[in-house]
């Protein structure tokens, strides 16, 4: 983890934001970066503890009783066209529509 | 007779079975109570007609012999429960039109259990946050707030996220509630409205439609007003579900049934981490005198030591942000949603985005982005999880020593959003006893014990070994015998 005090750029922010597909306006970015580096400068305290050999932690209960279970992979529903699309903000001819991608 | 809206579940089952009053008289109290308690903002949508409809169903289920297990009973849901047809908000702008054409299991198992459904209860957006103020729709307003509730000077939060469900309980508006706990949401705002809340094992109660958050840490539980009705709600909700890939298939006892089995030889840990530096002096007092109370009734009370305690919220807020980055990806203005065009596709995306997610949220992702990004995968989000295991393995070594763990439930009672909103932090510092059981995976509940020096509830948390919620619940119904709090909150309906 990065010791050094504030981790997070104005440049950090705009690379972070590009990432997470979020727009912050070039006036945002500073009061975003010192929230940032509030919330990772009280993380970092996580250095302190000794990890060598311990195993990361994923799901509480694999060890007593299994990991992520899976089923077959076949088709156990369909034909929802018209509920699948309810919700969309826009669609045709049963499509999701999306603003023009190609030129 | 008590009022209709004053009976417990149990009660009002007993009533309906004696034809006392029907599930539509019973309906009709808690939607006259609903509108008398609009100042609360605890609902997001009401569903007046619907319940009225369910409750005729019921009574006519009831007449011909087959009434159900919660028949006839008015519940209020959480509004991050997928209800089929009936809108699901999360309490974000991103989803205010989103109408779900699938039912959650959960909600799904109480309706065919005979449950009626009230309405939608606010939340923080997307359960982020300790207060319900982070909502797209107003704050929810605590019952316990002093004077008229739309002109107090000191208006309080109910705690958060679940805190529409725990205020509409509070209240009186709905005999019980549904809630979401990912790091303290049900317990939290259990313990600042002085109702009964539930976080069962991880992998007890089925995920299937909940609008996902972190998904290692969420799981669902009742809220109620005591300590029986939590264990029958609870029963009804859990069990295995095929949907949750999650989901631990193991029988469910009748949690009913520890009800009266008491404390007695019970071994319960007291863990001083926990008395942390500048605690509260009253939620401090109240835990002695939740010790004493177990003590009296017959356990035997100990120290014990949960050593990296100080650790969980850092690791909490780097795994659920970095969980919630990734589950928040489908919010992308295409398949459901919020969408704001833009000059592009991307363009799209990022407008949606951000008028979409509300601060809280954003600044959520862009911390679960960051901790995962190329670079910082290892140092952030891998160490994280190695200091979860660590977390998780100071409980099971507890646990050699004492079958249940008492501590409070938040660090202090309820207070004015002005107060603590300084920066994120203070408000995250809300979940300080309530998030290690999430890291860990383990069974909290939290009822009210005491009262504080401005007369405002204290609730404690009691945790149990890992499905061992029946041990939870005996110990829970001894305290509550014990301290039988039986204050109101200032405004009922």
């Amino acid at each position: 983890m990065q010791n050094n005090s504030n981790p997070i750029t104005k440049e950090t922010v705009a690379n972070i934001a590009n990432l997470a597909r979020i727009k912050v306006t070039d006036e945002e970015k500073p009061a975003m970066a010192d929230e940032l580096n509030v919330i990772l400068n009280w993380v970092v305290q996580l250095d302190e503890v000794n990890t060598v050999g311990i195993e990361p932690l994923v799901n509480v209960n694999d060890e007593d009783y299994g990991s992520l279970r899976s089923r077959p992979d076949i088709v156990n529903d369909g034909n929802i066209q018209t509920q699948i699309l309810a919700n969309a903000p826009s669609a045709a001819m049963g499509f999701f529509t999306v603003p023009k991608v190609i030129e | 007779m008590t009022k209709l809206t004053d009976l417990t579940v149990v009660q009002a089952l007993n009533g309906l079975k004696n034809k006392e009053f029907s599930a539509v008289e019973l309906v009709h109290a808690h939607i006259d109570g609903m509108q008398k308690a609009a100042c609360l903002n605890a609902f997001i949508t009401e569903t007046p007609e619907l319940a009225l409809a369910q409750a005729r169903v019921s009574d006519a289920r009831r007449a011909s012999g087959h009434a159900k297990a919660l028949d006839g009973i008015p519940l209020a849901i959480k509004d991050l429960f997928c209800t089929r047809g009936i809108r699901t908000t999360s309490a974000s702008k991103m989803l205010e039109n989103f109408v779900p054409p699938y039912e959650s299991t959960i909600t799904q198992k109480l309706l065919d259990a005979g449950a009626v459904t009230l309405g939608k209860t606010n939340l923080d957006e997307f359960a982020m946050g300790s207060t319900t103020a982070t909502s797209y729709f107003k704050p929810t307003i605590n019952p316990w707030t002093e004077g008229d509730i739309l002109g107090a000077k000191r208006k309080l939060i109910p705690g958060g996220s679940s805190g529409g469900s725990a205020a509409a309980v509070a209240a009186r508006i709905a005999l019980a509630a549904l809630g979401t706990d990912t790091g303290g949401s049900i317990r939290q705002p259990a313990s600042l409205t002085g109702t009964v809340g539930i976080k069962p094992t991880y992998g007890r109660c089925s995920r299937f439609g909940i609008v996902a958050f972190a998904s290692s840490l969420d799981q669902a539980g009742p809220m109620t007003r005591n300590v029986e009705d939590a264990a029958l709600m609870l029963k009804l909700m859990s069990g295995f579900d095929e949907k949750d890939s999650m989901s631990v298939d193991i029988p469910v006892p009748d949690y009913t049934q520890a009800l009266g089995k008491g404390v007695k030889g019970l071994k319960i840990g007291i863990p001083s981490e926990y008395r942390i530096k500048g605690m509260n002096a009253d939620v401090d007092a109240v835990w002695q005198k939740a010790a004493d109370m177990l003590k009296a009734a017959g356990a035997e009370v100990m120290d014990i030591t949960l050593p990296h305690t100080k650790y969980a919220l850092p690791v909490y807020y780097i795994i659920a942000p970095a969980e919630a980055s990734s589950n928040f990806a489908k919010y992308d203005g295409v398949r459901f949603g919020l969408r704001v065009n833009g000059e592009s596709l991307n363009d799209m995306y990022d407008m949606t985005r951000s008028e979409g997610f509300g601060k809280e949220v954003q600044r959520r992702i862009m911390i679960g982005t960051y901790v995962l990004s190329a670079g910082y995968y290892d140092a952030y989000y891998l160490r994280a999880q190695q200091v979860r295991r660590l977390i998780r393995q100071d409980f099971i070594n507890a646990f050699k020593k004492c079958d249940v763990i008492l501590t409070p439930a938040a660090p202090s009672p309820a207070f004015a959003i002005e107060e603590k909103q300084k920066d994120p932090l203070q408000l995250y510092l809300e979940d300080v006893f309530t998030v290690t059981l999430n890291l860990a995976g383990l069974p909290g509940i939290c009822l009210p014990v005491g009262l504080s020096s401005e007369k405002l509830p204290i609730g404690m948390q009691l945790i149990g070994k890992a499905f061992d919620e029946e041990t939870l619940i005996s110990a829970a119904r001894s305290l509550e015998e014990s301290a039988n709090f039986t204050h109101k909150p200032l405004f009922t309906v």
